[in-house]
C-alpha cells in the first residue's frame, strides 16, 4: 500500500454500479463488531486516549463566536485534566484536529498557534451543499486561505439519488483540485443517501475523484453516524486500496456521544481495516460532546471513583 | 499489564476475563454429583470427571449411570405422569413460565458453567445458548397454555427419554424439555458425558422451582446410560447427535411402538452467488462454520461459490480467517474456544488430513494456540472434489471445504450431493434466484442471506439421514403429542402366494383378464414371469404378478423420474384427483361387483370416490405458515412432499385401504410405489385404467402386487426412498422400522383400522415434511 496521497482515477462505474451490500447482513455484523471484542482496564484506557487522539473536536453551531472557538481550540490543547494525564503517565495529549466553519478558521489557527494541531474546515455550502459550484468552490479557497490545512467538504446528495455519477465525479475532483495541499475530506450525508448502495456507490465515486477521507455526516442530518454506515464505507475504503493501493481515511461525525462509541468505532476500524487505520492519519471521529465523556471515564480509571464533568474543563 | 503508553504503541486488545468465580464455588461446593430423579439428587456411584476443554483440568465428577439408574428415574417420571398430564394447559404454562424465569435470573451462571465445560467462547454462550434456551422455555410455556384449544384431543406420548449431544448443552435440553413438559409428558434425559454440568444446574433450578417431584429427572452418564435408556419401558425416545447412533437407536427401538423423533448429522450446503454481498457472505461463514468451533450440526460446512466470485470470496474469507481470535473461551474477546474433548480434537485432525491426502489444500488461520487444552486453528479446505472423505464426512470442527459451481443449477447439484439434508445457507441478492434454489435444496431449514438464525417459534430439523421430526414451534409440540387413534383391528390373513396352477377351482367363464404391475404408467409383466391365483372360497379370480424386487427397483426408478408431479400447482393435482374420482364413479357399478363377488364390502367404491374428492379439497389448502420469529424476518414453514414414498396397503379393504394412503400421498406432491392388498389386488390393479384416463402423469402411482412383506423389506431398504408406510402386523412393522435404519427414511407403520374413517389432517402431515426458510429483510 502507498502512503502517497490519493490522486483519484478517472471514473470507473464498474468498480461500484453492480454492488451488494445486504443491509440485515450488515446490520447483523455492526452488532457483532462490539459483542465480540470487549477492552478492559489500561487497555480501555489507551484506546480512550487514541479516540482523543483522533478527534476531530468539533463546533459547528450557528452561534459560534471567535471566544467560543477559542474556549474549544484550549480544550483541544489540553482535552485532559493534569491528574488525569499524570495518572495515565502520559503527556503531550492533544485532539486530531479542531473543526470549524469557515469564518472560524482563523480564530482557531490563532488559538492554535504553537501547537501541530491542524484546523478543519467545513466547506461547500455545509451542510446542505446546495450553492452553485463556483461559490463553492471558493468557500474552499477561502478556508484554505484562512489556514485550514484539513477541508470537509459536502456532496450534492441529489447526484446520489438521481445516479449521476459523472456530476457527482466532477464535482468532488473540482472540490479536491481547490483544495490544493489541504486534505479533503468528503462528507457522504449518508442520513440523506438512506441506502447502503448508495453509501458504498457515493464512497466509491468520492475516492475516485481524490477524497483524502470519506465522512458519513454534517451531524446535520436526522441520522448520522452509525455502525452499518460505517461498515459500508470501511469496507468501500478496503476496496479501493485493493484496487488503487491507496490508502483513504474514514471519519464518522454526528451522534457519537459516549466513550463506549469511541471504543465501537475504533474496534471497527481495528477489526475491518487493522492497527494503521486507528492512527489520525486515516481515522477520525468527529464529536463535540464524545470527549467530555471520555474524560469522566478516564478520570474513573485513574482514580477509582465516578467522576463529574463539572470537575472538568468544558470544551 | 502494560502501560497505557505501551498500549498506544500496539493497540492491542489484552485480555477481557469473564469472571468465573460464582460457578467455581458452586462445583468446589457440589464436588461429585449424583442424578437427578425424583426430585432429589441421588448419592454418587461410579463417577467420572467432567473436563474443562480448554485445560484440560476437571471441574467436577458426576455419576456413571447403570441400568438401574435409568430404571429408577423411568419409575420415577411413570408415578408422576398422571398427575402432570392431568394438570390443566395453564397449571404447566405456569410451571414452565417459573423454569424461564428463573433460567434468566441465573443467565451469567448458565453462561460461564457452559463455556467451562463445553470449551465455547462466553459471549457465544452469553449471546446465544442462553438466551435461546430461555426463550425456548417461555415460548412453550404459552403452548402448554394454549393446548386445549390448538391439539383438541391429543394427549402426551407419557414418558420420554431424551439423549442430548454435547455441542449446545443447556439449549439442546431447553429443546427437549421444555415441549415435552408443555405437552403433559414427564421426561428422562441423559446429557452428554462431556457436557453434564449446565443439565445437573438445571435440575438445581427445577428444584429452586419446586417442579414436582419425577417431572424431570436427569441421569449422567455415556453411551452405555444412553442405551439403557433407549431400551427402558419409555414411550418416546428424542434423540440429537450422529447420524450413526441415530441409526443404532432406530433400530433398537423398531417393532417397539415408542415414538421417535432424531435430530442428526449434516454437511450443509453454504451457496454463494455472484450476486451476493461478498462481505455478508464471508461474515456468514464466520457465522456458520467457526462458530462453537464448528461443533455444529448444521453448520454451513461444504462452500460452494460460484465460479466467477469464488476467487474474490475466498481472497475475503482468508483475509477474515486472520482476524479470528482463538484461545481461552472466557474471555470476551475470544471468538473461538475449546473443542470439547480431546477425543474430538482427535477426530478433527484425522479427518482433515484425510482430506489433505485425498488432494485437498488447508488454508489456516496463523493464530498461537494456548499451549494446554484442546484447540484447533480454524480454516478452510480448497480443492476438495466431491468424494474427497471432508466433503462427506462431518468434521465436526472449524474447518469448511470450499468448491465451486458454474450455473444455479450445478449449485443445487452439489448442493444435494450428500446423504444428509439438514439444512442450507442461500446467498443472493436476487430474492427470485435465492427462492428458487431455498425450494430445491434438500434441507429442513434453509438461510437466505443468513445462516445458524435459530426462534423457538420455527421448526428446526432435517431431512434424509439429518433425521426427521421438528423442534421448535407447532410441529416441534406435535412431535410431543399423540393424536386420538382409531382402534386397530385384526388384519386379514393373506395367505401363501403360490405360482403353481390351481386345478381345482376353474375360473369364471368370459375373456381372461390380467392384471398385470402398473409402473411409470404402463402395465408391465413381473420379472419374475411368474404369477400367482388369487382365490375366494376355493375360488380362483384371476391371476395376479408376483412382483420381485427388480420390480421395486423399476417402480422406485419410473416414481423419481415423475418428479414434476410434486411441482405442479396443488390445483392441477386436485383436478387430476377430481378425475380420478368422476372416472371411478364412471365404473361404480363394476367395481363393487368386482368387490362383491371377493367378499368385500361394495362400498368401499362410494368411499374411495368420495376420498378422492376429500383430498382433492385438500389438495390446494394444506398451507404452511409463517412463523413468528425474528424482527424483519419472513420465516416460512413449508410443506413438502417427501419424494417417493413406498407404501404397503392393509389386506382389508383392498380398494379403500389402497385409496386412503395412496390419496393423501399423491395430493401432497408425492409419487408412490404401492402394495396392495395380496388376497384381493386387483381391486388396486383395475384402478390403474382410471388413473390411465384421468391425466395421472405415469409414475405417480406405481403398483406391485405380490408379497407385502417382502416387498416391504425391499422399499425400506431402498437407499432412493424417503418414507415408507406400512399396514400390516407387528412383525413386518418391526422389519420396516428396523430395514429403514440405513438411509433413515421416516417410517409410518400403523394397525389395520375401520377405514371408512381413514382420512384427515393427519395423513396429510405424515405424507409431508416441512422446510422452513428464513428470509431477512431491510433496506
Amino acid at each position: 500500500m502507498s502512503t502517497d496521497r490519493n490522486p483519484g482515477v478517472p471514473l470507473d462505474l464498474s468498480w461500484f454500479d453492480r454492488i451488494a451490500v445486504n443491509t440485515p447482513a450488515t446490520e447483523a455484523r455492526a452488532a457483532q463488531l462490539t459483542t465480540r471484542r470487549s477492552l478492559k482496564k489500561n487497555y480501555q484506557a489507551a484506546w480512550l486516549v487514541n479516540a482523543i487522539h483522533c478527534m476531530d473536536l468539533t463546533t459547528l453551531a450557528g452561534d459560534d463566536t471567535e471566544d467560543r472557538v477559542a474556549r474549544l481550540c484550549a480544550k483541544a490543547r489540553a482535552p485532559l485534566a493534569d491528574h488525569i494525564l499524570a495518572g495515565l503517565g502520559l503527556d503531550g495529549v492533544t485532539t486530531g484536529a479542531v473543526c470549524v466553519y469557515p469564518t472560524m478558521v482563523a480564530a482557531a489557527v490563532r488559538a492554535l498557534e504553537g501547537t501541530s494541531i491542524p484546523v478543519a474546515s467545513v466547506a461547500t455550502g455545509f451542510p446542505a451543499g446546495l450553492m452553485p459550484l463556483d461559490l463553492r468552490l471558493a468557500e474552499i479557497r477561502y478556508a484554505v486561505d484562512q489556514g485550514a490545512q484539513e477541508i470537509d467538504i459536502v456532496i450534492t446528495r441529489a447526484h446520489v439519488l438521481r445516479a449521476d455519477w459523472q456530476a457527482l465525479y466532477d464535482e468532488i475532483a473540482a472540490m479536491r483540485e481547490a483544495c490544493g495541499a489541504a486534505h479533503m475530506k468528503a462528507i457522504l450525508a449518508t442520513g440523506d443517501l438512506k441506502t447502503l448502495r448508495n453509501v458504498y456507490k457515493a464512497s466509491m465515486v468520492a475516492m475516485q475523484a481524490g477524497a483524502d477521507f470519506i465522512k458519513t455526516s454534517t451531524g446535520k442530518e436526522g441520522v448520522n453516524a452509525t455502525l452499518p454506515v460505517s461498515l459500508t464505507m470501511v469496507r468501500a475504503l478496503r476496496d479501493y486500496g485493493a484496487r488503487t493501493g491507496y490508502r483513504i481515511g474514514f471519519k464518522p461525525a454526528g451522534g457519537m456521544k459516549t466513550a463506549k462509541d469511541a471504543l465501537a468505532w475504533q474496534i471497527l476500524m481495528k477489526e475491518e481495516m487493522g492497527t494503521d487505520w486507528l492512527r489520525p492519519d486515516l481515522f477520525r471521529l468527529g464529536a463535540s460532546s464524545m470527549l467530555a465523556d471520555i474524560e469522566r471515564q478516564l478520570e474513573h480509571h485513574v482514580t477509582g471513583r465516578y467522576a463529574s464533568s463539572s470537575r472538568h474543563a468544558i470544551a | 499489564m502494560p502501560t497505557v503508553k505501551e498500549i498506544l504503541e500496539t493497540m492491542d486488545y489484552g485480555p477481557a476475563p469473564e469472571a468465573s468465580g460464582e460457578v467455581t464455588a458452586w462445583l468446589a461446593a457440589r464436588g461429585r454429583f449424583g442424578h437427578f430423579i425424583n426430585g432429589a439428587f441421588t448419592k454418587p456411584g461410579e463417577t467420572f470427571a467432567a473436563d474443562n476443554p480448554a485445560t484440560g483440568e476437571p471441574l467436577a465428577e458426576v455419576t456413571q449411570g447403570t441400568e438401574d439408574d435409568i430404571t429408577a428415574a423411568v419409575k420415577a417420571a411413570r408415578k408422576a405422569l398422571p398427575k402432570w398430564a392431568g394438570l390443566s394447559g395453564h397449571e404447566r404454562a405456569q410451571w414452565l413460565y417459573a423454569i424461564a424465569r428463573h433460567l434468566q435470573k441465573r443467565e451469567r451462571f448458565l453462561s460461564v458453567l457452559e463455556t467451562l465445560d463445553n470449551g465455547k467462547p462466553i459471549r457465544e454462550s452469553r449471546d446465544v445458548d442462553v438466551p435461546l434456551a430461555i426463550r425456548h422455555f417461555y415460548h412453550h410455556a404459552g403452548w402448554a397454555e394454549l393446548i386445549e384449544d390448538e391439539f383438541p384431543g391429543h394427549a402426551p406420548h407419557g414418558v420420554c427419554g431424551q439423549i442430548i449431544p454435547w455441542n449446545f448443552p443447556l439449549l439442546m435440553l431447553a429443546w427437549k424439555v421444555a415441549p415435552a413438559l408443555a405437552a403433559g409428558n414427564t421426561v428422562v434425559l441423559k446429557p452428554a458425558e462431556y457436557t453434564p454440568l449446565t443439565a445437573l444446574a438445571f435440575a438445581e433450578i427445577c428444584a429452586e422451582v419446586g417442579l414436582p417431584k419425577g417431572v424431570v429427572n436427569i441421569v449422567t452418564g455415556d453411551g452405555r446410560t444412553g442405551a439403557a435408556l433407549v431400551a427402558a419401558e419409555v414411550d418416546k425416545i428424542a434423540f440429537t447427535g450422529s447420524t450413526e447412533v441415530g441409526r443404532l437407536i432406530r433400530r433398537a427401538t423398531a417393532g417397539s411402538g415408542k415414538a421417535l423423533t432424531l435430530e442428526l448429522g449434516g454437511k450443509s450446503p453454504f451457496i454463494v452467488f455472484a450476486d451476493a454481498d461478498l462481505d455478508a457472505a464471508v461474515e456468514g461463514v464466520v457465522d456458520a462454520i467457526w462458530f462453537n468451533q464448528g461443533q455444529v450440526c448444521c453448520a454451513g460446512s461444504r462452500i460452494l461459490a460460484a465460479e466467477s466470485v469464488a476467487e474474490d470470496f475466498t481472497r475475503r474469507l482468508t483475509a477474515r480467517l486472520a482476524k479470528l481470535r482463538v484461545g481461552e473461551p472466557l474471555d470476551k474477546c475470544t471468538d473461538m474456544g475449546a473443542i470439547v474433548h480431546p477425543v474430538q480434537l482427535a477426530r478433527i485432525h484425522d479427518l482433515i488430513s484425510a482430506g489433505e491426502a485425498a488432494g485437498a489444500r488447508l488454508i489456516q488461520a496463523e493464530c498461537q494456540l494456548p499451549p494446554k487444552g484442546s484447540f484447533y486453528a480454524p480454516g478452510i479446505l480448497l480443492d476438495a472434489h466431491p468424494a474427497n472423505p471432508a466433503m462427506v464426512e462431518e468434521i465436526f470442527g472449524p474447518v469448511a471445504t470450499l468448491s465451486t459451481f458454474r450455473t444455479p443449477d450445478e449449485a443445487v447439484e452439489l448442493a444435494n450431493n450428500t446423504r444428509y439434508g439438514l439444512s442450507a445457507s442461500i446467498w443472493s441478492e436476487n430474492l427470485t434466484l435465492a427462492m428458487d434454489i431455498a425450494t430445491k435444496v434438500k434441507a429442513g431449514v434453509v438461510w437466505i442471506n443468513a445462516t445458524n438464525v435459530f426462534d423457538a417459534a420455527a421448526g428446526f430439523g432435517g431431512m434424509r439421514e439429518s433425521g426427521f421430526g421438528r423442534e421448535g414451534g407447532r410441529e416441534g409440540m406435535a412431535a410431543y403429542l399423540r393424536r386420538p387413534g382409531p382402534k386397530a383391528q385384526p388384519e386379514a390373513a393373506a395367505g401363501r402366494l403360490d405360482a403353481a396352477p390351481q386345478t381345482g377351482s376353474p375360473a369364471a367363464p368370459g375373456i381372461d383378464r390380467t392384471a398385470k404391475l402398473y409402473i411409470g404408467g404402463k402395465q408391465s409383466r413381473p420379472d419374475s414371469g411368474y404369477s400367482y391365483a388369487v382365490t375366494y372360497k376355493g375360488r380362483e379370480i384371476g391371476l395376479a404378478p408376483l412382483g420381485n424386487r427388480k420390480d421395486i427397483r423399476n417402480a422406485v426408478e419410473a416414481a423419481h423420474k415423475a418428479s414434476g408431479w410434486g411441482k405442479v400447482t396443488g390445483h392441477n393435482r386436485a383436478q387430476v384427483l377430481y378425475y380420478i374420482a368422476e372416472n371411478l364413479a364412471a365404473r361404480q357399478a363394476e367395481f363393487e361387483a368386482r368387490l362383491h363377488d371377493t367378499g368385500h364390502s361394495p362400498k368401499e367404491v362410494a368411499a374411495t370416490i368420495r376420498r378422492a374428492f376429500y383430498y382433492a379439497a385438500w389438495a390446494d389448502k394444506f398451507d404452511g405458515a409463517v412463523k413468528s420469529t425474528k424482527t424483519r424476518n419472513v420465516t416460512v414453514a413449508m410443506n413438502e412432499p417427501w419424494g417417493v414414498i413406498g407404501i404397503a396397503c392393509p389386506d382389508a379393504a383392498p380398494l379403500l385401504g389402497f385409496a386412503s394412503l395412496v390419496l393423501p400421498a399423491i395430493a401432497m406432491g408425492n409419487r408412490v410405489v404401492a402394495i396392495p392388498a395380496a388376497s384381493m389386488p386387483f381391486a388396486a390393479t383395475d384402478l390403474y385404467q382410471v388413473f390411465d384416463t384421468s391425466d395421472l402423469p405415469g409414475g405417480v402411482v406405481n403398483i406391485v402386487t405380490g408379497p407385502r412383506d417382502e416387498l416391504a423389506k425391499t422399499l425400506a431398504q431402498h437407499d432412493d426412498v424417503a418414507a415408507m408406510w406400512y399396514c400390516g402386523g407387528s412383525e413386518g412393522a418391526a422389519m420396516v422400522e428396523a430395514e429403514s435404519a440405513a438411509n433413515l427414511k421416516a417410517t409410518w407403520t400403523l394397525p389395520n383400522r375401520d377405514w371408512s374413517a381413514a382420512q384427515g389432517r393427519e395423513f396429510l402431515d405424515r405424507a409431508s415434511q416441512i422446510k422452513t426458510i428464513w428470509v431477512p429483510y431491510g433496506e
